[in-house]
């Protein structure tokens, strides 16, 4: 019988020289995919500061899974640039390799938000999603 | 690294001997300290680029070479198109044309320390930096094409700066053969409110101070003396240049196996110079240049206008504009005959040597400007190409410092506000939108800046003429 990690889900940060990678662990892997979006935008601000005010929907897809990741994230940040918003929510459904997704957040806030950083973009380094015992695991560097 | 992995041409050139599916030898240029200290991935990445098809002469890393995208942050190499040469999104980053711009003032020290704290303020005020900041400019579409064809060349006839600015620029403020219509939508609209601004991480704008010269006749040459004001700006193509980086790593990792390329790293993503892909990406990445041209020669208005505004006595025309992360179509000897080359340098800093027919008349004899940023506290440097540099490195030099550690580790380390406290106690004024900004970007969580330089220096790929330290630093 399976045992119920209860780590999961979570999400964490790796050391990159000079950026930063985001970790994403869920019982599913979409739930790997929310997570390692919250642990982006925890890279730019405190994740309790940001309201689930506004929603915003993505769907995307790619040719695997790891690049699905990454074009996830890419999706993300394009949103936060367009919209000068930030989320803190995050609903993904997937369905092989297209993804679909509400996500919520709020405009940017500089005096209570205090961005660290821009992600540039999600890169392909240390890009991994993979099926662990139990949980799935997405992960990959972001430029800042 | 362990040094025995290398075959030491000399003081500071160490080789990788051509093995497995390498075309040409891998070299990293840098003092036996620094190659000891440099991270295992750089030998990986720098071994990876030399397997690509076309490569010419060597696989290269400058002195602050790291980790980076496929190839190392500090790498160089160039492509043969009639030798089956490839282009690589990850060889130039997300960040196309990322740069450093250095203005003169004609003032000095003492005209500075009058008004630091009101001059930090309204640089502050003026340039807008940081996530959610936006420029004082909406371009509609028409705009936007004449900006992504016409680089500082559009930014000033739009008013943004004086026509004598493009002479100091590269590619004379606009990069040719730019191609506007291979820029997606997506891309122009992260752009539509971003020009003008001056981003985020490892982006700045200082007002620094020359504290030492060490070639007399090159920094007269430049203009510069001890004592001497100069800004040097930090930045790039901003959001859209980080858009047609993603878009087409992703198009030529898709695509790589259609053109017979075998890709031992994901991110080495590259096409065949001649393919569609790949031309579409380099007219594409061309005005990504022009659009971080046009950026800094926007910044460089706002900040003119700070001076005329606070030191009315101020002049300030420009020393140069490198920009770091770019593939350029340059004419290189090889074996004695003249071959054009798609020149990759990312983190790496263009450096023709005195002659060269591409630097400003009045700058010509004494080689290219080559200006590399430090941290917030370490201060910056100004070197100008060498002769020697087109034989070692297709001339090309170093970029920055480059990271000493995570910016995680960073944030463990130092708390920003206590960071602008201690800094401003040493006489340099930090201003930031985010203190967490500041811990990442703490003076000790870079390399020593002078090792590196001096490792170029000695390596022949440029040579030292002067240094500067802040004495403010607005950042991202």
């Amino acid at each position: 019988m399976e045992v119920a990690n209860p780590d999961v889900p979570r999400w964490e940060h790796f050391a990159h020289d000079a950026d930063m990678g985001v970790r994403g662990v869920g019982s599913t892997l979409a739930e790997a995919f929310e997570q390692g979006a919250l642990a982006m935008t925890a890279l730019i601000t405190d994740l309790a500061a940001v309201a689930a005010r506004d929603r915003v929907t993505i769907e995307c897809s790619a040719p695997d899974q790891e690049l699905l990741f990454a074009e996830w994230l890419n999706n993300i940040v394009y949103e936060m640039a367009v919209r000068h918003m930030i989320f803190g929510r995050f609903v993904v459904t997937l369905d092989g390799t297209q993804l679909g997704a509400d996500i919520w957040g709020e405009h940017i806030d500089v005096q209570r938000h205090h961005p660290a950083v821009e992600v540039k973009g999600a890169t392909y380094t240390a890009l991994r999603v993979a099926q662990e015992a139990s949980h799935w695991v997405a992960q990959t560097v972001v430029d800042i | 690294m362990d040094i025995a992995l290398f075959n030491r041409r000399s003081d500071h050139a160490w080789e990788i001997v051509p093995r497995g599916a390498m075309r040409v030898p891998a070299v990293i240029y840098a003092s036996e300290p620094l190659i000891r200290a440099m991270d295992q991935k750089v030998y990986e990445q720098a071994v990876n680029v030399a397997s690509l098809p076309g490569i010419v002469n060597a696989s290269y890393a400058m002195p602050d070479a790291h980790w980076g995208y496929g190839f190392p942050i500090g790498g160089v190499a160039a492509f043969d198109p009639d030798a089956g040469g490839v282009v690589s999104a990850g060889g130039v980053g997300f960040d196309i044309s990322c740069g450093v711009r250095c203005l003169h003032t004609g003032l000095t020290r003492p005209d500075i320390l009058a008004v630091q704290e009101q001059l930090a303020d309204k640089l502050f005020h003026r340039i807008p930096a940081g996530i959610g900041s936006t420029g004082l400019i909406r371009l509609d579409a028409q705009e936007m094409e004449a900006m992504l064809d016409g680089g500082a060349q559009w930014a000033v006839h739009a008013g943004w700066g004086v026509a004598e600015d493009l002479e100091h620029i590269e590619e004379r403020g606009r990069m040719p053969h730019a191609q506007p219509g291979n820029v997606s939508q997506h891309a122009k609209n992260r752009q539509r409110d971003e020009m003008g601004t001056l981003g985020s991480g490892n982006h700045y704008l200082e007002v620094q101070e020359v504290t030492a010269v060490y070639d007399a006749t090159i920094a007269a040459a430049f203009g510069l003396d001890v004592g001497d004001i100069v800004v040097m700006i930090h930045c790039g193509s901003r959001g859209l240049g980080h858009q047609i980086g993603t878009e087409f790593l992703k198009e030529m990792v898709v695509s790589a196996a259609d053109h017979g390329i075998h890709l031992p790293d994901r991110e080495l993503a590259c096409a065949p110079i001649d393919s569609d892909v790949g031309q579409r990406y380099l007219g594409a990445m061309r005005a990504a240049i022009n659009c971080a041209l046009a950026n800094r020669q926007i910044l460089t208005h706002l900040v003119r206008e700070v001076f005329a505004d606070l030191l009315p006595k101020a002049h300030l025309p420009l020393l140069y504009d490198v920009s770091h992360n770019t593939c350029k179509l340059e004419e290189h000897r090889i074996d004695g005959e003249v071959r054009r080359l798609y020149v990759h340098r990312k983190g790496a800093t263009r450096a023709f040597g005195p002659g060269h027919p591409d630097i400003p008349e009045s700058l010509r004899p004494f080689g290219q400007p080559v200006l590399i940023g430090g941290s917030m506290s370490a201060g910056s440097y100004v070197l100008a190409g060498t002769a020697e540099s087109a034989a070692l490195a297709f001339s090309s030099a170093c970029h920055g410092a480059g990271r000493a550690m995570s910016r995680h580790q960073a944030t463990r380390t130092w708390k920003g506000r206590q960071l602008v406290d201690e800094l401003a106690a040493r006489g340099i004024l930090i201003r930031s939108p985010s203190m967490r900004g500041v811990a990442e970007e703490a003076p000790d969580a870079y390399k020593d800046v002078s090792a590196v330089v001096d490792a170029a220096d000695a390596a022949g790929l440029a040579r030292k003429v002067a240094r500067t330290k802040p004495l403010i630093c607005v950042k991202g």
